[in-house]
């Protein structure tokens, strides 16, 4: 579905050139939600611009069922880290869940239904008459959450989404995350710094090293459905994961490989 | 004990609130008609012809403007050949310059290449004072509407333009890639996304251009014209009617008040998100 090759990408030209991506491989399958974790400025978010085609990359190919990505992807959403800007204050909720819909070539009242409905699945239903800076933080990103979900898109793109919120919010948005994914088979990549969220939503969690980035390592996540925030995160295999996540993120030696028959 | 402190707190603060607006609004206009009389006496008193009494000046403008037919709203044919055409060139000269203005500003503040170039001659432009243009105006449009039009449109058009530019500039980053993303189209972006973001910039040009926009119109009227409120001004000083000058001039400082409040309620509305979203922020 998202197929990334050798992805590089470069900030500035001479000695004071920054490269921020290395190469990277990525390959996200239909349906599949694979989070993007690495160290703090390591080019996470490079990465994400490049497939959201806001910045051309200086090498490398990427692919979105099998189309080049030139340009911004006609069926591409992202929920920005920043709520707060990414969000247009002068719309009401609903005008901004509804503006990206008329490109889908929606009549007003389809589109004024679709954000009713998003709105509903995220949590705020009737919120349409309200003006985002009315919200509270975590509210807002359930807004710009409402908004990519109306808008249908194969690929779902999450930069950072939840980490200007609190501890509490965070969490009832992973789980918002999981329930409206189980809901619309949707195809999600999301970045993160936060390692105990990357397994906590993640199918895989794909690790990158400090910038330039490349791909540290790949983990597959076999816990299982639905994710509970307290029964999943005390079970074994997600302690482990964390920890083998933890390990690649700081560039330490992996462990050999855990099986959970060997706990339990 | 008083009666106010039996009353439960909430109503004593609602009472204060009510007793509050109402001092402030005293506060705030009391020093008017205590100007007035002062004005009143301390002319009559000098009884000097080329300042006569507010008294005198209400008289003559009731006379020259107002004391026409109800089918014309009381308004005398003096009043309509010189308010009328004289507010068409107003409005017509400020909307040319807001329709340039805010075009040629949002093209210039979005494109950097087109703006390095631009710059330097707006900044020239905008360090001639309007008036020095006015001889100019008469030679290429000769004595009439047309030049009265082209001087308010020159003088009022930089506000509006290099405060377009600023806010067209710098609109945030984000709100630009979020329209890149969900592909909204030029249009969708121009109207949806950068005009409002520039809003508050461009009113504040808009604002500014308003008053000017009246000071140019008297001026290009007293210059050159037959008609309108400018002309009046100089009429009425050449056949030594001093109280139907200070009319004119009494009358031009209502037209300002009135077009600044006016426009003050629009851009309540227009820009009434911003204008909470700072508060609540």
């Amino acid at each position: 579905m998202l197929d990334v090759v050798n992805l590089r990408h470069t900030y500035g030209q001479g000695p004071s050139a920054h490269h921020a991506l290395g190469g990277i491989d990525l390959k996200v399958a239909e349906g599949e939600l694979v989070s993007v974790v690495g160290p703090s400025g390591c080019g996470k978010s490079t990465l994400l611009r490049s497939i959201a085609g806001l910045i051309e990359p200086t090498d490398g190919h990427i692919r979105i069922r099998d189309g080049h990505v030139t340009g911004t992807p006609g069926d591409l959403a992202v929920v920005f880290q920043d709520y707060s800007r990414s969000l247009f204050p002068w719309m009401t909720v609903g005008e901004n869940v509804a503006l990206p819909l008329r490109r889908r070539g929606m009549g007003r009242a389809a589109r004024r239904a679709a954000a009713a409905e998003a709105l509903a699945e995220v949590g705020l239903p009737g919120a349409e008459a309200k003006y985002p800076w009315e919200l509270s933080g975590g509210m807002q990103q359930r807004v710009a959450i409402a908004r990519a979900l109306a808008y249908r898109p194969t690929l779902l793109l999450m930069d950072e989404p939840f980490g200007s919120v609190d501890a509490q919010t965070r969490e009832d948005l992973e789980d918002l995350v999981l329930k409206v994914r189980e809901l619309h088979r949707m195809t999600i990549l999301l970045i993160t710094h936060d390692i105990d969220e990357s397994v906590y939503v993640g199918d895989r969690v794909v690790v990158l090293t400090k910038s330039p980035a490349r791909v540290a390592g790949e983990l597959s996540v076999d816990l299982p459905f639905p994710r509970d925030q307290i029964a999943t995160r005390e079970l074994p295999a997600f302690v482990h994961l964390r920890a083998e996540v933890g390990r690649l993120v700081r560039a330490k030696e992996p462990l050999p490989p855990f099986h959970a028959s060997q706990q339990a | 004990m008083s009666a106010a402190t039996t009353l439960p707190p909430a109503e004593v603060t609602k009472r204060r609130a009510r007793g509050g607006r109402l001092s402030a609004l005293v506060t705030r206009v009391w020093l008017i008609p205590v100007v007035v009389a002062a004005w009143e006496i301390g002319t009559r008193q000098a009884a000097s012809a080329y300042f006569p009494p507010p008294s005198q000046i209400v008289a003559r403008a009731y006379e020259l403007w107002f004391s026409g037919p109800a089918a014309h709203l009381f308004l005398t044919d003096d009043a309509l050949g010189d308010f009328l055409p004289s507010l068409a060139r107003l409005f017509g000269g400020w909307a040319v310059a807001c329709v340039l203005g805010i075009g040629l500003g949002v093209a210039l503040g979005r494109s950097r290449a087109l703006a390095g170039y631009i710059d330097p001659l707006v900044e020239f432009g905008r360090a001639i004072p309007p008036p020095a243009l006015v001889p100019l105006f008469i030679v290429i449009f000769k004595l009439g509407t047309e030049m009265q039009v082209a001087t308010i449109v020159y003088g009022v058009i930089w506000p509006i333009l290099i405060n377009s530019i600023d806010g067209a500039r710098y609109v945030d980053r984000l709100h630009m890639d979020t329209a890149e993303v969900f592909g909204m189209g030029r249009a969708q972006r121009l109207f949806r996304i950068i005009l409002p973001a520039a809003g508050p910039k461009i009113f504040a040009g808009l604002r500014l251009s308003v008053a000017l926009a009246v000071i140019l119109m008297v001026l290009s009227e007293l210059v050159g014209s037959t008609d309108g409120i400018g002309y009046q001004l100089s009429y009425t000083q050449m056949n030594f009617d001093l109280a139907g000058m200070w009319s004119v001039i009494v009358l031009l400082g209502v037209l300002g008040l009135v077009l600044n409040a006016s426009f003050l309620a629009v851009e309540r509305r227009v820009l009434s998100w911003h204008r909470r979203a700072r508060q609540t922020t």
